[in-house]
């Protein structure tokens, strides 16, 4: 049985009540729990390393997989190895998440290593948050790393979310694209206490015509302390964007280092960054509608992370 | 009722913005006029809270709000529409509207804001009111939220500034329209003689204090009289 801290952080990283109908793999406190396949994707449990096998057959279209992992018990350290294949002409959506639940006072580590073999003209997206709560001392700790291989004409669309709760955080994304392939990020951030993020994106657009947009939004708040880095080299005729937005706060850091690099005449690359405070005219044109600074203050940043 | 008593602003380097500024307004429409660096923005920035005064009072129907803070001022019943109107990235047009009536409204209800404005909902409604909305836009959107609020006093700051030919000749309807249904005052600071036009009455400010107040058909035609210079700046300014 799932007991009530689980179904909560359930909720909280999959917007999930209960065990998912459909494909599904559930992975709590160091262990498989649960999985289910459907006609079209198979899960199956790695033998040599922890981590499972998803495969999703070619044509697959408007499905769903759900892989949350939960942990709740203090002091377990995990290292998890997720493969997706997916065939060509897939059309799915994969929900991952990871909950922890840290009453105690050892430290909390969930490191996921997630690869994506996305086939030849399928849609992929892929919807990832991470949560962290806890009465004790013990730190929550989540290093995800994903490596995507975009084949010809491939969408890989990823929505990656951090809100509360992880008190450090290394997250690093690699992804090769194939010709008229497209890579979209969504990086929603915010950190608050003591916590420390960084988050590293290396995109490689080797195909014709592949294109990709990385769009980081994030708030630092406190002392906490966040570092950005983006890397996109084109390295054919090729669109790349990469923008870098943060909200600084209180006595945060934040430090954004966005690259490229263009090794082919016909590459057209792009970097944004911009890191400030809250504007006080944002701030004024709320409060003239009747909400206090720190209603308005709220407003803003949920906006901003939406 | 908007009562100001002597009220005078100066900056922190000692410059003397208003002086002595007492006017008592009462009607549904009235306009604030006078030439740049008058201390118009600056007279609606210190009706909404934004600026605090060096001295002097502001009621509303007979209440003290001289030390009310905007939020304060704003729960009893001060709307400001800024002349440059603020950009938010991730708030959607139909949140910002929800925020001006203090309450989660329905698509129908922000679809009636809007068309008042003239902007056309379904295309609107569910857009950042971000980068990509034009100048002329967001005013319309900044004017929809006034609406929304349905405040006892409504004070806007030059809405015409920033706005193209074409999209000025649609905000004169939106302002004609409002003077039409206003169950409150509208306080509208403006150069523009067609705004002027369907003012109640005009306030013209020179020099940092009041040079002129009456009725339109007294203050109007005086303003207009370029050849001979107006009568009302010009005796402030020997």
């Amino acid at each position: 049985m799932i007991d009530s801290v689980q179904k909560r952080l359930l909720s909280e990283v999959a917007d999930l009540h209960e065990v998912p109908q459909g494909a599904y793999s559930l992975r709590i406190n160091g262990n498989l729990y649960g999985k289910n396949d459907s006609e079209n994707i198979s899960i199956v449990a790695k033998e040599d390393k922890p981590g499972i096998d998803i495969y999703i057959k070619p044509g697959t279209k408007k499905e769903s997989l759900h892989i949350p992992v939960l942990l709740s018990q203090t002091g377990l350290k995990e290292l998890v190895y997720n493969d997706f294949h997916i065939g060509e002409d897939c059309d799915v959506t994969i929900v991952a998440g990871c909950g922890i639940h840290n009453s105690g006072d050892g430290e909390s580590e969930h490191s996921g290593i997630h690869s994506f073999f996305v086939g030849k003209n399928a849609r992929v997206k892929y919807v990832e948050k991470h949560y962290g709560e806890g009465d004790g001392n013990g730190k929550n700790v989540m290093n995800p790393t994903t490596v995507a291989h975009l084949e010809e004409g491939s969408y890989l669309e990823m929505e990656t979310t951090q809100i509360k709760g992880v008190d450090s955080t290394r997250r690093a994304t690699r992804a090769t694209l194939k010709s008229g392939a497209t890579l979209i990020v969504k990086e929603k951030i915010m950190t608050h206490g003591n916590q420390f993020a960084e988050t590293d994106f290396a995109v490689d657009l080797d195909g014709e015509d592949c294109g990709t947009h990385v769009i980081s939004r994030s708030v630092a708040r406190d002392q906490s302390r966040q570092t950005f880095l983006s890397r996109v080299k084109g390295n054919n005729r090729c669109n790349g964007h990469t923008e870098c937005d943060a909200i600084i706060m209180d006595d945060a850091q934040v430090t954004a280092l966005p690259q490229i690099e263009a090794n082919h005449v016909e590459a057209a690359l792009i970097h944004e960054a911009a890191i400030g405070k809250i504007a006080g005219e944002q701030l004024i044109k709320l409060m003239t509608l009747g909400l206090t600074e720190k209603e308005a203050e709220a407003e803003i940043i949920n906006g901003f992370l939406r | 009722m908007l009562e100001l008593i002597n009220l005078s602003y100066q900056t922190e380097d000692g410059k003397v913005i208003l002086k002595d500024v007492n006017l008592q307004i009462d009607d549904r429409f009235v306009a604030i006029t006078g030439p740049n660096g008058s201390g118009k923005s600056t007279l609606a920035k210190l009706i909404a809270g934004i600026y605090m005064p060096t001295s002097g009072k502001i009621l509303l129907d007979g209440e003290d709000i001289t030390e009310k803070s905007i939020t304060e001022r704003a729960k009893c019943g001060v709307s400001f529409a800024f002349q440059q109107p603020v950009r938010f990235k991730g708030i959607t047009v139909k949140d910002l509207i929800s925020l001006a009536a203090g309450t989660k409204i329905s698509v129908s209800e922000a679809c009636k804001y809007l068309s008042e404005v003239g902007l056309c909902a379904k295309d609107y409604i569910n857009r950042e009111a971000d980068e990509s909305l034009s100048g002329g836009e967001l005013k319309r959107i900044e004017i929809a939220m006034i609406n929304a609020r349905g405040t006892k006093l409504s004070v806007f700051d030059e809405p015409e500034a920033g706005i193209d030919l074409w999209s000025f000749q649609n905000l004169i309807q939106v302002f004609r329209g409002m003077h039409e249904r206003t169950h409150g005052t509208i306080l509208i600071i403006s150069h523009q003689e067609r705004i002027l036009d369907i003012a109640d009455k005009i306030v013209v400010i020179a020099g940092g204090t009041v040079a002129a107040y009456g009725e339109k058909s007294e203050i109007l035609p005086e303003l207009l009289n370029a050849q001979a210079g107006c009568r009302f700046t010009k005796e402030v300014r020997v």
